[in-house]
């Protein structure tokens, strides 16, 4: 049943994600509704075991437990199969609903790296409401080792790839540009 | 390459800086060749491109700001070599992270139109 809801291809909103300073990451997202019904999509179970693993990656929400209020405890267990699930969990130190939420996050496999501490603001106008999602890890290093366990291993990049990229920046590539996308 | 470059830009500007700051020398250039072929001291740097030990460290330090060498003291000799250039990770990372917020927010999307509709209707 075709609903006309405007979530065609032409007005997807995009979602943008940035490494703000070297401790911080920031994602952000307009969604086309107000900040009521954002606040509640992202703090009632019932309605984050809809969207926060998304069926297309293959991850799925075995548990959710949220006690959003100040001083409250939130813990999500998820993963491929059931017996290999990991787990995010903290505690809120501000909540102001609808428009912002302060959490710790302690990504549980990584216990040594700490807490990182997650704000979440939601900021309504003209019924449409911009997420701005602000993640500060305890130290540059620590974001450096996170995004470092996070990737496949061996991936290096020869001096060949380096000098072949600065001579295609500086515009004097003699025409061997061969290297492989990577 | 360019793909990771544009991806390196959009996401990660200052590392960028540091690593093209670091190549845009002939000499440190060299180092990074050299130090392909196997680990060298600052010493040995400094006699094989005919600098003083100074004008060596200097380079190093450049080329170690932009994660393309590490160095280890280890007694009173500082051996280099070759950094996990971290270019190629990190963009690539970015990508894989920027997707999987990509497909959250399409699943909270469709949600959240069914919250408003449901709101709407039970006025």
């Amino acid at each position: 049943m075709s609903t006309g809801n405007g979530r065609d291809q032409a007005t997807k909103n995009p979602t943008t994600v940035e490494r703000r300073s070297d401790r911080e990451l920031v994602v952000t997202r307009t969604f086309n509704a107000p900040a009521r019904i954002v606040f509640d999509a992202w703090t009632k179970p019932e309605l984050l075991k809809r969207w926060w693993a998304p069926k297309s990656m293959g991850v799925s929400l075995f548990s959710c437990e949220v006690d959003v209020r100040v001083g409250g405890r939130y813990r999500y267990v998820f993963g491929r199969d059931p017996k290999q699930a990991v787990a995010f969990s903290g505690t809120y130190t501000e909540v102001t609903p609808p428009s912002r939420l302060v959490c710790t996050q302690l990504f549980e496999p990584m216990r040594d790296a700490g807490e990182a501490i997650v704000t979440a603001t939601f900021t309504e106008r003209d019924g449409k409401t911009e997420l701005v999602l602000v993640q500060v890890f305890p130290s540059k290093e620590i974001l450096d080792g996170t995004i470092a366990s996070g990737m496949e291993k061996g991936m290096r990049i020869t001096y060949e790839q380096l000098e072949q990229l600065v001579a295609s920046m500086t515009g004097s590539v003699d025409g061997t540009d061969a290297v492989s996308p990577a | 390459m360019r793909y990771i470059l544009n991806r390196m830009v959009q996401y990660r500007p200052a590392q960028l800086d540091a690593s093209f700051a670091a190549l845009s020398d002939a000499t440190r250039r060299g180092v990074l060749e050299h130090l392909g072929r196997g680990d060298a001291s600052i010493t040995d740097l400094a006699g094989k491109f005919d600098m003083t030990l100074t004008g060596m460290k200097k380079h190093i330090g450049i080329l170690e700001q932009a994660g393309l060498v590490t160095s280890e003291k280890v007694g009173r000799v500082r051996t280099c070599k070759l950094g996990p250039c971290r270019l190629e990770q990190e963009a690539a990372w970015m990508t894989k992270y920027q997707r999987m917020w990509e497909a959250r927010f399409e699943e909270l999307d469709e949600l959240i139109d069914e919250l408003a509709k449901t709101k709407k209707s039970s006025r």
